[in-house]
This record gives C-alpha cells, sequence and structure tokens, in this order.
C-alpha cells in the first residue's frame, strides 16, 4: 500500500547529498503527488480565467472549479454549510483574519481577556497580542494586558483545571491548537469547548494546521466556532488556508478585507457588502492553489485518513521506541501515543539542533531544527531548540531506520 | 562543515566568558533558531587587551566565536574594519551550506555592532 502511494509522489525518487531522500519534515510542509501538480498545471494549461467576473466559456469553467472545492472542503470536515468556509492563504492568515473581524464585532469588547496555552504557534499568539496591545509600537508589542496562558504540565499536556480557573465572564475568546506542532499533544479540543462554554460567553478557535492532514475532524462535533487550517500541510500546494466559522457568528462578523468580490452595491456614500462567505474574500483568490486543493482533499479522502492516522500512529510508536534506545536523546511531549500526533521533537546532548539537521541532511535525511516557531514553549521548556521529525502517509519504518543511523553517525562525528 | 578544527573549537572554545567591566558590549540574535550570543571587549588605547564571548550557539556559531576572538585578542581596533564575511568563512576554513552561513557569521554581525 505505501509503496503504491509513495509511487504518485515523483519527488520521493530524488536523491539528495547522493543518498535517498529520506523525508521527515512534514509538519512544515508535505510534498505533493502527481494529482495534485497535475491540477494545478491542467488549470492554467486548458481553463485559466478569473472566478464569477465572466460570462465566458472559460470563466465559468475556472468557477465550477472552484466552487467544486468550496463543496469538497466542507464535506471533508463536516461543516454544516459551505458558506462556512472562507479560503485564505494559510493558517496564519486565517487566524488573522479571525482576530481582526472578531475585533471589530460585537464579541469583543475593549476590557475583555483572551486565552491561548503555551505550546501555541506564534501564529496563534501574535494575531491575539495585536489586539490586547495598548500602544501602536513599529518595532514590536510592548503593552499586552489581558493575554491568559494555559500551562502545560511535564508531560506537555493542558492543564485543564487551570483553564478552568482562568475563564470568566471577561473571556471572550480561547485560542487553542488542536496538535502541537512541537510536543505532538493532541488537545481533548471538546472537552475545552465544553468547559469554556460551561464556564463563560467566549467563542473558541482551534489552529488545527497539524491535526486536518493526520486525522478525521468533525467540527460541528468538535463545538468550536472557529477553525483554520493549511492545504500545504496536507498535500496541496501553498498559499491556500481555510477558515471555518460557525454560520451564526460569521453572519455577525463584519469584513476585514476592502475590494472587489465582497460587495453587494457600492456608493461613494455608502456601500453593501455581499452574502457570507464572499464578503470576507475581497480580491481574485488563488484560484489554482484552491483548485490543487480540492485534488489533495480527492488524493486523502481515496486513501483514507483512518488508514493514514493508523500507519502514523505505528510510526511514530516505532519512532519513540527507537529513540528513547539512543543514550543523550530526550524527547518532548506526551509518551502515551493515544494522547500524541506524528510529530517528535528532540534534544541529543552535546550536538546542537541545527548541527544535528545539518549532518542528517549530508545522509538525505531532511527534518527541522529550530523553535518551530513557538519561542515561548521552547522558554518554558528551558531550551533554545529543538530537532523535529514529522511524519505523513509516505513515510515508512525504513525512514525511520534512516533517521536512527543518521543521529548516531552524528554522534560519532561529535563525539558524544 | 565539520572538520576537525570546527569541532575542536567547539569543544575546547577560547576565549569563552564574559568580562567584567568591558569596555564594549554587543548582542546578536538568530530568530530562526533561538541562538544568542554576547561578546565583550576590553579596549586600551587602539588595542583589543581582551574579548570574550558568551551564549548558546550551535557548532558553527561556537567555533566562528572561538576562532574570531581568537584573531582579534592583542590586536589593534583598526582590524574591525577589515573583517568581513569572506574573512570569517576563510577562518572556518570552507564548505558551509548556504542555510547555515547565518550561523558562521553570527559573532561578526555582533561584531559589526561595535563599529558603528
Amino acid at each position: 500500500m505505501i509503496g503504491a502511494i509513495r509511487k504518485d509522489f515523483p519527488i520521493l525518487s530524488r536523491r539528495i547529498n547522493n543518498k535517498k531522500l529520506v523525508y521527515l519534515d512534514n509538519a512544515a510542509t508535505t510534498q505533493k503527488p502527481k494529482a495534485v501538480i497535475e491540477a494545478i498545471s491542467n488549470f492554467y494549461l486548458n481553463h485559466n480565467a478569473n472566478i464569477r467576473r465572466g460570462v465566458h466559456t472559460l470563466s465559468e469553467e475556472a468557477t465550477a472549479k472552484f466552487e467544486e472545492v468550496y463543496k469538497k472542503t466542507a464535506k471533508f470536515i463536516g461543516a454544516k454549510s459551505v458558506d462556512e468556509i472562507i479560503f485564505g492563504s494559510g493558517t496564519t492568515e486565517a487566524i488573522n483574519m479571525a482576530a481582526k473581524c472578531f475585533e471589530n464585532s460585537c464579541f469583543w469588547d475593549k476590557e475583555g481577556e483572551i486565552i491561548v496555552t503555551e505550546m501555541e504557534h506564534h501564529s496563534n499568539i501574535l494575531p491575539w497580542m495585536s489586539i490586547l496591545d495598548r500602544k501602536e509600537n513599529i518595532f514590536g508589542f510592548s503593552n499586552v494586558k489581558n493575554l491568559k496562558v494555559i500551562r502545560i504540565n511535564k508531560d506537555g499536556i493542558l492543564d485543564l483545571d487551570h483553564l478552568k480557573s482562568l475563564l470568566t465572564s471577561k473571556t471572550k475568546i480561547v485560542a487553542i491548537s488542536h496538535i502541537s506542532n512541537v510536543l505532538g499533544t493532541i488537545n481533548p479540543v471538546k472537552e475545552i469547548v465544553k468547559m469554556v462554554k460551561e464556564n463563560s460567553s467566549a467563542l473558541v478557535l482551534v489552529d488545527g494546521a497539524q491535526a486536518v492532514p493526520h486525522q478525521k475532524i468533525n467540527v460541528q462535533s468538535l463545538g468550536c466556532d472557529f477553525y483554520a487550517f493549511s492545504s500545504h500541510k496536507m498535500l496541496g500546494p501553498t498559499g491556500v488556508g481555510v477558515l471555518w466559522c460557525k454560520k451564526e457568528i460569521l453572519e455577525k462578523l463584519p469584513p476585514f478585507l476592502f475590494g472587489g468580490g465582497m460587495i453587494e452595491e457600492v456608493y461613494f456614500d455608502k456601500a453593501v457588502w455581499a452574502d457570507i462567505p464572499h464578503k470576507f474574500t475581497a480580491g481574485t483568490s488563488n484560484i489554482s492553489g484552491v483548485i490543487g486543493f480540492g485534488a489533495a482533499l480527492d488524493y486523502l479522502e481515496k486513501t483514507g485518513l483512518s488508514l493514514i492516522e493508523k500507519q502514523e500512529k505505528e510510526l511514530v510508536s516505532y519512532c519513540i521506541d527507537s529513540l528513547s534506545n539512543i543514550p543523550g536523546l530526550t524527547i518532548y511531549g506526551p509518551l502515551d501515543i493515544s494522547k500524541r500526533g506524528s510529530v517528535v521533537a528532540f534534544t541529543l546532548f552535546g550536538v546542537h539542533p541545527h548541527d544535528l539537521a545539518s549532518v542528517l541532511d549530508s545522509y538525505g535525511i531532511a527534518i527541522r531544527s529550530g523553535h518551530h516557531c513557538a519561542m515561548p514553549l521552547h522558554n518554558k521548556l528551558g531550551i533554545s531548540a529543538t530537532a523535529r521529525a514529522s511524519f505523513y502517509l509516505y513515510n515508512t519504518k525504513s525512514d525511520i531506520e534512516a533517521l536512527v543511523a543518521g543521529i548516531k553517525k552524528a554522534k560519532k562525528i561529535f563525539k558524544v | 562543515m565539520y572538520k576537525e578544527e570546527i569541532l575542536e573549537h567547539f569543544k575546547n572554545p577560547r576565549n569563552k566568558g564574559v568580562i567584567e567591566k568591558p569596555s564594549v558590549r554587543v548582542s546578536v540574535k538568530n530568530a530562526l533558531c533561538g541562538d544568542a550570543i554576547t561578546l565583550t571587549l576590553a579596549i586600551r588605547g587602539d588595542k583589543i587587551e581582551d574579548i570574550k564571548f558568551s551564549g548558546i550557539g550551535c557548532a558553527l556559531v561556537t567555533a566562528s566565536a572561538s576562532l574570531l576572538t581568537e584573531h582579534l585578542k592583542g590586536k589593534s581596533v583598526k582590524i574591525l574594519n577589515d573583517i568581513n564575511d569572506t574573512f570569517v568563512l576563510k577562518l572556518l576554513g570552507g564548505e558551509i551550506t548556504p542555510a547555515r552561513i547565518g550561523c558562521a557569521l553570527l559573532p561578526l554581525k555582533a561584531l559589526k555592532q561595535i563599529k558603528k
């Protein structure tokens, strides 16, 4: 099965530094199957036109292909309606979009508080800080008030009692990641949403960038209000992301970007917005990207997320077992596989993560090193950087064996 | 990239530490990886009497700081104007991959702040 999957990804047969490519940086971005690459080139070769604007055949074809992806996306995440889907450039833009619209809506007041977690990616911290920062600052935020942060315990699991103690009538939004991009922790979103709703009137936004690619998501059963994720972390092209928002909330949000395609009527003294979701998508969308994303969704549906999840669990379990046997190696995040996604961050005593990544690269193995855009989390862990291996549907046990062999070579070079 | 000399300077860095009451103190951070380095210098007249570095860094940052401080110690401050990227890469002796050049040049980035 994996053999057949791997054949769909031309890049996997590339050689890097004269070695077979072992791609373990999937949490950063995944590789793309032929079907996605061909969908994009087919669009440009045969159907390219702007959407919703022309009456000519090409424009109709492009529009139909584009609209089709709204339906696929809504179905993929279990949304009630296609009107709840907003396409943007990625998870970062999706969260910024949500924050901007939220800030100017009836859901926010200036005395309000926002809750995030210690394990958040910068893109689920900074947009909220921008609402809370009390002064204009060209060089950064310097006066952020009312940002509350849910603690994690030593296993990298959220302290829900702490969350409960932070919730008040002032809490206006709780922004959490579904799966941590460093610790791999799978947060109990359903339970968190229930707790938030029982103890406050806050909305809940979930950063699902590391979750949607790897497990079946149903936004309705999660109960959250916003859910954001990226195409490029799930076989699709870069430059496409999704913000899902409950219809009854979306209808009460003002737009944040103004221009063509988001209006009903415009005069010099007034304007009327288009219906949702179009009022949130001014300007020409990333049409070819969205169509490529549609092909990625087809590919994932065809393969089956339950199979992908099962395969990845086996890999993560094998990876943790193998890495645990290496002296001097520390793994971060929960060791209980049921609480963990397909991300394994670790450090190796005596070898800086950057050096480890460089040595591995010389053997054709691609991992990520650094703080993975989660600087506050690394501060909490008391380290400046980690190395991170992350998996997807085309990875095999032999990829992990290559990783382990590479780490042992690095130990030899650094004499540790 | 990980030649014996670089590894040796990483394991046994020269001039590691902080000068008490330095004439100059400069710090830089690499936002990509969180590495941070601080240089302290004791300058008498126009001579760099002492120079030390501290902070966290990978093998390239550490070796680069170690080699650079070793090179600068005891020299005239005028030498600070002559030190550039090419010189540092040469000092490290060879092939640094493009993604790691930022690491190799981090200590120089700190030094350049002194010139200002």
